[in-house]
């Protein structure tokens, strides 16, 4: 479809190969395997493709039509109309990785002011261009902390109050490691009072203790104490954050992280099913060997203009091989420019504004929601930013599946991935929701409380 | 030609995009957790604007010209990808929601992984890998796991051919394997003898590249396979090269266990100056259980009436999860457009237009350059940059003089196996004539090597900027802006 | 290329020279030649510590590559070659006299015997040079 060979070129082509037909240039594959019949359908024009993909499209539900209360690790943020026009344009999506550098200076000039975005909004020293996603980020992390101590520390432990989807993902990275062993699943919650049953696990075999800010529930909790303990023992901490709550809360530099890593979809990335995504993986200036990843450097070029490169490319995995840290190529180009553009869009004010506008609008759902018969607020004396969980007098499932009929989207369902937290309900509140949609929201759920 | 950066161009007290006014009454903000200073720049929303548009004015790209860069593909991004990814009804969708909701994109995904089973040879594909890298980490992963089920730790190697691309050892230590390289024969083969020497007790598997970096089918695959199953171990299949081999053969067919697709190569989803790609992963009847969740499946039949219903399954004997959510939905909406559109015919058209322009390429630059492997090339070739009577000129010389010429250099000094090499991928989205100009180009600039070499190491001339100093870059680190206080 | 007399060399392109029951170890002429200009050196090791040979004494970095410089021999170390940290072009520019690495101490000056003399290196560089 999109190959431009007229018959006659493709002529004058074989005769300059010296073969008489395409088919001979295949010969070399083996003939009882070659040129299987496809399962496939016939090809369709541009028109048919688009007309099909809109129809399934709009068989969906999604937050243009319904109001959206979740997040548990995805939020729906307004995206200035701005980010995607310049994201449209070929020279920044159809560009390569930028190994030339005399022609890729558009690519590496955003990254390079992408890693400053990323660094003072997490109050670290440094930040590469990006992984795949906060969970891989995650696991980057635990590998960053294995290095660094050449494997003679073989525990990682992780709050439970993690995000079930980052644990996980920190346990299959860490399988290709045969010693490891990723714990703090079992321990309790934890909250602002203390970590107790996580801090005792924490010893001199401990390589890297991972906890989130806010947390997987929306908590926002002082980690001081076991940051200074783990710190104790000789481990290293790192802090899963939320790009958005940064706007308004201490950043995890300020408390002393060796590591700060995170999904930056909310900065300007639509929630598109789940990805592309973004990994932002930042850490103290110490780490900046260890870190996995491409970096953006400033230098000069040979008549003394600035420009910018990849740079320590001999940590990667093209020359470093089996002694890298990571075998991570990709970084998520075209996310990290999209982010870049928001936060220039947005800037200090803007991006202020959004954060208190989050936190203002949820804590107004939650007084509602803890007004209501049958609703309480599952941790009422914790401190939150955007998500908090709220007890429901019947399963979160049924709730939301009547929800929908009111076009709302209702909040995640925590016994899915907590068994301990049946009918308890992860409600997330952006910018983008009114206080007229808390208010449609609160008397839905009251409506939908009883059978 | 520079732009000052956005720290640079910030004015304080500039506004940019900003929102109303909170609509709820005021709740207090946590006094101990209230962050002191926030430095992100101020600029107005046409600052910001006239900022990256000139940024992208400093960057090549595929929509302005080819890129020949051996194993990437950079073929034409199709523009239909963009918008039908930008549906709302895609873009817009939670990846929480109740899956009723969304069934038009599980169909997609179920689909899409249909048609990857089908056009590979494989039982069972999943979606979620999201590159090239992270689908052969899923690769590793799985073979251990699946020796572990099969009680047979003490299979810990790794073979890897030394015409490989960086990744496989990297990611084969990742999965905890020793890496033992395997050499190729003088006709760009893995040398059986080589490999027969391996095959013993301890092999976990073969990690294989075919068609390889040189561009060249091996010769002796299916024997390299037998070999491989013989000893007990796996065969992965880094699907880089997958171009050459649309609706021409498929790996499964011969007996590849496991292998990762990349859908920003052979399937035409956008480079986007690094990323995002998709590296799903298909696996045979024997690893299939062993992939990464979560896969679609079909929960309930349909039938004339009602579509089937789709959900979500974790194989039984699977590594675990590897990134969150589904896999980067996005760039799988671009894919299945893609194949949608070329069908069974058109997937072959791109195979076998991309060897010929390989090929025809192959033809005339061998002419000039040296071609350490004369033979039939599959969608890419290798050859040296570098002469016997200008040794002081290298292949880096060459690349950055092309950039003069008005093309993107060539990969440089992969594979390992060839000295100063170039490989050299055209794609079938190029036309003759463009081909034809490439050609001339690096005739020219053998012909500079002998008259003016000075010329090529001091290229490229026309850019925005010269060559850099990347020593400088390593030393004297500076990887972020500098923010006025 | 320089290869002095005197010294020993490993085919892992480490230099050693031999005082008693005492060894300096740098890297070769040739590996610095290989490696281009050095960006970073990070010794593995520190004063009093003891190592095993095979075991890695330091990574060294360019902008092209990254190299292991290994252990020749068994022992302890006595000294380590600090301003390599701050000036690693020292191993370009002198990688036999002020681009020492470590001095250490010998378990078993033994385990030198199997390392090759300066023909036998330059030797074996031609060789690989093809």
């Amino acid at each position: 479809m999109f190959t431009p060979h007229t018959s006659l070129e493709v002529e004058e082509m074989l005769k300059e190969i010296g073969v008489a037909t395409i088919e001979e240039l295949f010969d070399k594959v083996p003939e009882k395997y070659r040129f299987p019949e496809l399962n496939l359908p016939a090809g369709i024009s541009e028109m048919e493709i688009a007309s099909e993909l809109k129809e399934i499209a709009s068989a969906n539900a999604s937050t243009e039509d319904f109001v959206s209360f979740l997040g548990a690790g995805a939020y729906d943020h307004y995206i200035p109309a701005a980010v995607d026009m310049l994201l449209r344009r070929g020279e920044f999506y159809t560009a390569y990785t930028p190994y030339q550098p005399e022609i890729s200076q558009g690519t590496l000039q955003a990254i390079f002011e992408f890693q400053s975005l990323m660094t003072e909004l997490t109050g670290m020293d440094v930040s590469n261009a990006s992984h795949y996603d906060g969970a891989t980020a995650a696991a980057e992390a635990a590998n960053l902390a294995y290095h660094f101590f050449r494997g003679k520390r073989k525990k990682m432990l992780v709050a439970r109050s993690v995000n079930p989807q980052y644990r996980e993902v920190i346990r299959t990275y860490m399988q290709g490691f045969d010693d490891v062993q990723v714990l703090g699943d079992e321990v309790n919650l934890g909250d602002s009072s203390g970590f107790e049953e996580l801090t005792d696990m924490i010893d001199q075999n401990t390589a890297l203790v991972v906890v989130q800010y806010p947390d997987f529930f929306g908590r926002v909790i002082n980690y001081t104490k076991l940051v200074n303990y783990s710190h104790d023992q000789g481990a290293l901490v790192a802090f899963i954050f939320n790009p958005t709550a940064l706007g308004l809360l201490k950043p995890p530099g300020a408390f002393d992280a060796d590591i700060a890593v995170g999904d930056g979809q909310p900065l300007g990335i639509p929630i598109s099913f789940g990805g592309p995504y973004l990994g932002i993986f930042t850490t103290k200036q110490k780490y900046i060997r260890k870190m996995a990843g491409r970096l953006v450097g400033e230098t000069v070029d040979v008549e003394g203009n600035k420009a910018y490169v990849l740079t320590l490319t001999a940590r990667e995995q093209h020359i470093r091989r089996e002694r890298s840290t990571s075998n991570i190529c990709t970084n998520q180009g075209l996310m990290t420019l999209a982010t870049t553009i928001y936060l220039s869009l947005l800037g200090k004010q803007g991006f202020k504004q959004v954060a208190n506008l989050c936190y203002q609008k949820a804590h107004y759902a939650a007084q509602q929601i803890a007004q209501l018969d049958g609703y309480q607020l599952a941790f009422p004396d914790e401190p939150f930013f955007h998500e908090f969980v709220v007890k429901t007098p019947r399963p979160v499932n049924e709730i939301n599946l009547r929800l929908q009929d009111h076009w709302i989207l209702g909040g995640f369902d925590l016994s899915e991935v907590y068994p301990e937290m049946q009918n308890q309900m992860l409600v997330a509140v952006t910018e983008k929701i009114s206080k007229n949609d808390i208010d449609e929201f609160t008397a839905a759920l009251q409506e939908v409380a009883h059978v | 030609m520079s732009e000052q950066t956005i720290y640079e161009l910030s004015q304080h007290g500039r506004k940019g995009v900003t929102f109303p006014k909170p609509d709820v009454p005021f709740t207090n903000l946590p006094e101990d957790f209230e962050r002191d200073a926030l430095r992100l720049p101020e600029l107005s929303e046409m600052d910001v604007v006239r900022h990256f548009t000139k940024l992208s004015n400093f960057n090549y790209s595929i929509d302005g010209g080819l890129y020949p860069l051996g194993s990437c593909t950079m073929k034409y991004n199709p523009k239909i990808n963009e918008e039908n990814a930008r549906l709302p009804g895609f873009a817009f969708t939670h990846p929480h929601q109740p899956i009723v909701s969304v069934q038009g994109n599980l169909y997609l995904m179920y689909q899409l992984q249909e048609w990857l089973q089908d056009i590979s040879g494989f039982k069972r594909v999943c979606l979620t890998p999201a590159a090239g890298a992270h689908g052969e980490l899923v690769g590793a992963l799985m073979i251990k796991k699946y020796h572990q089920v099969n009680q047979h730790p003490e299979r810990v190697k790794i073979l890897i051919p030394d015409s490989a691309h960086g990744t496989n050892p990297a990611t084969s230590a990742m999965g905890g394997f020793k890496v033992v390289p395997i050499p190729s024969d003088e006709r760009g083969n893995v040398d059986l003898e080589a490999l027969k020497a391996e095959c013993d007790e301890t092999l976990a598997g073969l990690m294989l590249t075919n068609p390889n970096t040189l561009g060249l089918f091996d010769e002796n695959v299916e024997e390299v396979v037998r070999l491989v199953h013989e000893a007990g171990g796996l065969v992965y299949g880094d699907g880089a090269n997958l171009n050459a081999l649309l609706g021409v053969f498929r790996p499964g067919d011969v007996g590849f266990d496991i292998m990762h697709f990349n859908l920003h190569k052979t399937f035409s989803t956008p480079h986007g100056g690094g990323g995002p790609g998709s590296g799903p992963v298909g696996a045979s009847e024997a690893l299939k259980d062993y992939l990464p969740g979560p896969v679609v499946i079909v929960v309930e039949e349909g039938d004339e009436e009602i579509p089937p219903f789709f959900g979500f399954f974790r194989p039984e004997h699977s590594i675990g999860r590897m990134k969150s959510f589904y896999g980067h939905f996005g760039v799988i909406v671009r894919a299945f457009t893609y194949i949608a559109m070329l069908g069974a015919d058109g997937l072959r058209d791109a195979a076998e237009k991309a060897v010929l322009n390989a090929n025809y390429l192959m033809a005339k630059v061998k002419k000039d350059y040296p071609l350490p492997y004369d033979r039939t090339c599959m969608h890419e070739f290798v050859v040296e940059g570098t002469w016997e009577d200008v040794p002081e000129i290298h292949a880096l010389d060459i690349s950055k003089r092309l950039i003069d010429y008005g093309f993107h250099p060539p990969t440089n000094y992969f594979p390992l196996i060839v000295h100063e090499a170039l490989m050299i991928e055209p794609t079938e989205t190029e036309n003759k004539q463009t081909l034809d100009a490439f050609a001339a180009a690096l005739k020219t600039i053998a012909k500079e090597a002998r008259e003016n070499p000075e010329l090529l190491h001091n290229a490229p001339y026309d850019t925005p900027v010269r060559r850099c100093d990347e020593v400088k870059a390593a030393k004297e680190l500076v990887l972020c802006c500098w923010i006025p206080d | 290329m320089k290869t002095p007399q005197g010294l020993k060399y490993a085919k892992t392109d480490e230099w050693i020279k031999v005082e008693g029951n005492q060894a300096i170890v740098g890297i070769s002429d040739y590996a610095q030649d290989h490696l281009s200009d050095v960006v970073y050196v990070e010794l593995m090791v520190e004063e009093g510590d003891t190592v095993s040979k095979g075991d890695t004494l330091a990574t060294v970095e360019s902008v092209k590559a990254a190299a292991d410089v290994i252990f020749p021999a068994s022992g302890k170390i006595l000294e380590i070659n600090e301003d390599l940290a701050d000036s690693p072009e020292t191993l370009n520019n002198d990688p036999y006299e002020a681009g020492w690495m470590i001095k250490m101490s010998l378990d078993d000056p033994s385990d030198l015997d199997a390392l090759m003399d300066a023909d036998a290196y330059t030797a074996y560089n031609k060789e690989r040079e093809g």
